[in-house]
């Protein structure tokens, strides 16, 4: 091993316990650790925009192949640093606005498109799949019926009772399913992480994991 | 006009926009998508960045100045902050030892080693403390008190054990007490397949119903906005 990889090795497993000192309570080493990685994160992707986004978008562009439309929005992107001055700050509301306007007119018609009609054209073209045997047309139905339940239990213009309220139960059960899974998933994701920091502290730094 | 100028940009811009989807022709593709939509907003999205980190700087040099709280941790946030730019923008791509280079974003570089020994292992224990808090929460929250309680309980246990060597385990085990009986009974100990069809179908309509709760939310916010019903991103009254 070399001597940076024995020092990084070391940060790194000091730094892990740092972390971890946190399940004990709030406390300086932890404190520590947690400010110094909100420096070094922000540090870092200063460095990667400086690299990949300013030169590459906006130094090279303009000054290597003199694409000087780009003036333009350089123009708008300078007012976001009208906060500096308290005379100057509501300039920052142009670029706002247009990232806002575009972004919403844009967003509304584009998710209409993605998120609403293809997912719903999904959902009911199950059925049309070819080669379909009985399990695969339960699971179709079932698909349908918790889509549907679902937004039914969302739907509070209509009072939960009767016919509603049956379906919206349906619709709660599916629900806690979908919830469970998502969970599940979550604990299991965490849970190989701290396998993995365990795994580095006992293998890598102290070598009592062959 | 500090209000009302920017109005009219986001209506304007809006009403613009709201038709790109749906156009084909040469002018809406090339210009107001690639050039506007994607190019010059990445541009003044750059710009936007550099607000965020001026004032992440100004909110710690001011906690240092009035020693606010616990201003000493703003010095190792601006140090560690102050440390990457430096390595990674002012200093020449020097050799640094045998296998290193004193400065720029590269493999072997200072940067990425101070990325891959300190940044990295830091955030991957930040992101495990999680599981600690969500088995507390867990404890707390999942006792089977009604029967949608008991169901999420049920089908959380069930995917964590699909997720996990284990689940294959038990499930070989009683397929090997099952035998050659014709009635497969050991099939109800596939944890694997039946987290596959709770992922399949019932996590698969949940999330789709909620999606459509999200994108018709987001519809509604997005006409307030362009309409000027809502007006808080404008902040301040002036």
């Amino acid at each position: 091993m070399s001597v940076m990889n024995f020092i990084g090795t070391t940060l790194a497993a000091i730094f892990t316990l740092a972390v971890f000192s946190f399940l004990y309570k709030d406390n300086p080493f932890y404190k520590f650790a947690e400010h110094l990685l909100v420096g070094l994160s922000v540090g870092y992707y200063v460095g990667q925009i400086w690299h990949t986004a300013f030169i590459s978008w906006i130094i090279n562009p303009v000054f290597n192949e003199r694409q000087y439309i780009l003036f333009i929005p350089i123009f708008f992107g300078l007012f976001y640093l009208g906060f500096i001055h308290s005379k100057t700050v509501w300039l920052i509301r142009i670029p706002i606005a247009l990232s806002l306007g575009i972004g919403s007119g844009y967003g509304i018609s584009y998710s209409f498109q993605t998120s609403i009609f293809i997912q719903l054209r999904e959902t009911i073209n199950v059925f049309t799949q070819s080669g379909m045997d009985a399990w695969d047309v339960i699971k179709a139905i079932l698909l349908v019926v918790g889509v549907f339940s679902a937004i039914v239990y969302f739907f509070f213009s209509w009072k939960h009772e009767g016919v509603v309220g049956w379906i919206a139960k349906v619709g709660i059960y599916f629900l806690m399913i979908g919830f469970g899974a998502s969970f599940g998933l979550t604990v299991m994701g965490r849970i190989s992480l701290l396998i993995g920091r365990f795994l580095f502290l006992f293998q890598d730094w102290l070598h009592i994991i062959k | 006009m500090k209000r009302s100028v920017p109005l009219a940009i986001v209506l304007v811009t809006g009403i613009i926009y709201f038709f790109v989807p749906f156009m084909t022709n040469r002018f809406t593709m090339d210009f107001l998508y690639q050039t506007i939509l994607v190019d010059w907003m990445k541009i003044m999205g750059v710009f936007a960045i550099v607000m965020s980190i001026t004032s992440l700087v100004r909110r710690n040099v001011y906690k240092i100045q009035r020693k606010v709280g616990d201003y000493q941790y703003s010095w190792v946030e601006l140090i560690g902050m102050a440390f990457m730019i430096t390595v990674s923008i002012f200093l020449p791509q020097t050799p640094l030892g045998k296998n290193m280079l004193l400065g720029g974003i590269r493999e072997g570089s200072v940067y990425d080693w101070v990325f891959s020994n300190i940044q990295v292992p830091m955030q991957a224990t930040m992101f495990s403390l999680l599981a600690f808090y969500i088995a507390s929460a867990a404890y707390r929250s999942f006792r089977a008190r009604n029967a949608e309680a008991t169901l999420l309980l049920i089908t959380a246990g069930i995917v964590m054990i699909g997720r996990v060597p284990l689940g294959e385990d038990i499930y070989n085990f009683m397929k090997g007490l099952n035998g050659d009986a014709s009635f497969r009974w050991s099939e109800i100990f596939n944890f694997q397949g039946i987290t596959q069809f709770i992922l399949d179908i019932p996590n698969a309509a949940t999330k789709r119903a909620i999606g459509f709760g999200v994108v018709m939310g987001m519809i509604a916010t997005s006409l307030k906005i362009m309409f000027g019903i809502e007006k808080s991103w404008l902040g301040g009254t002036e």
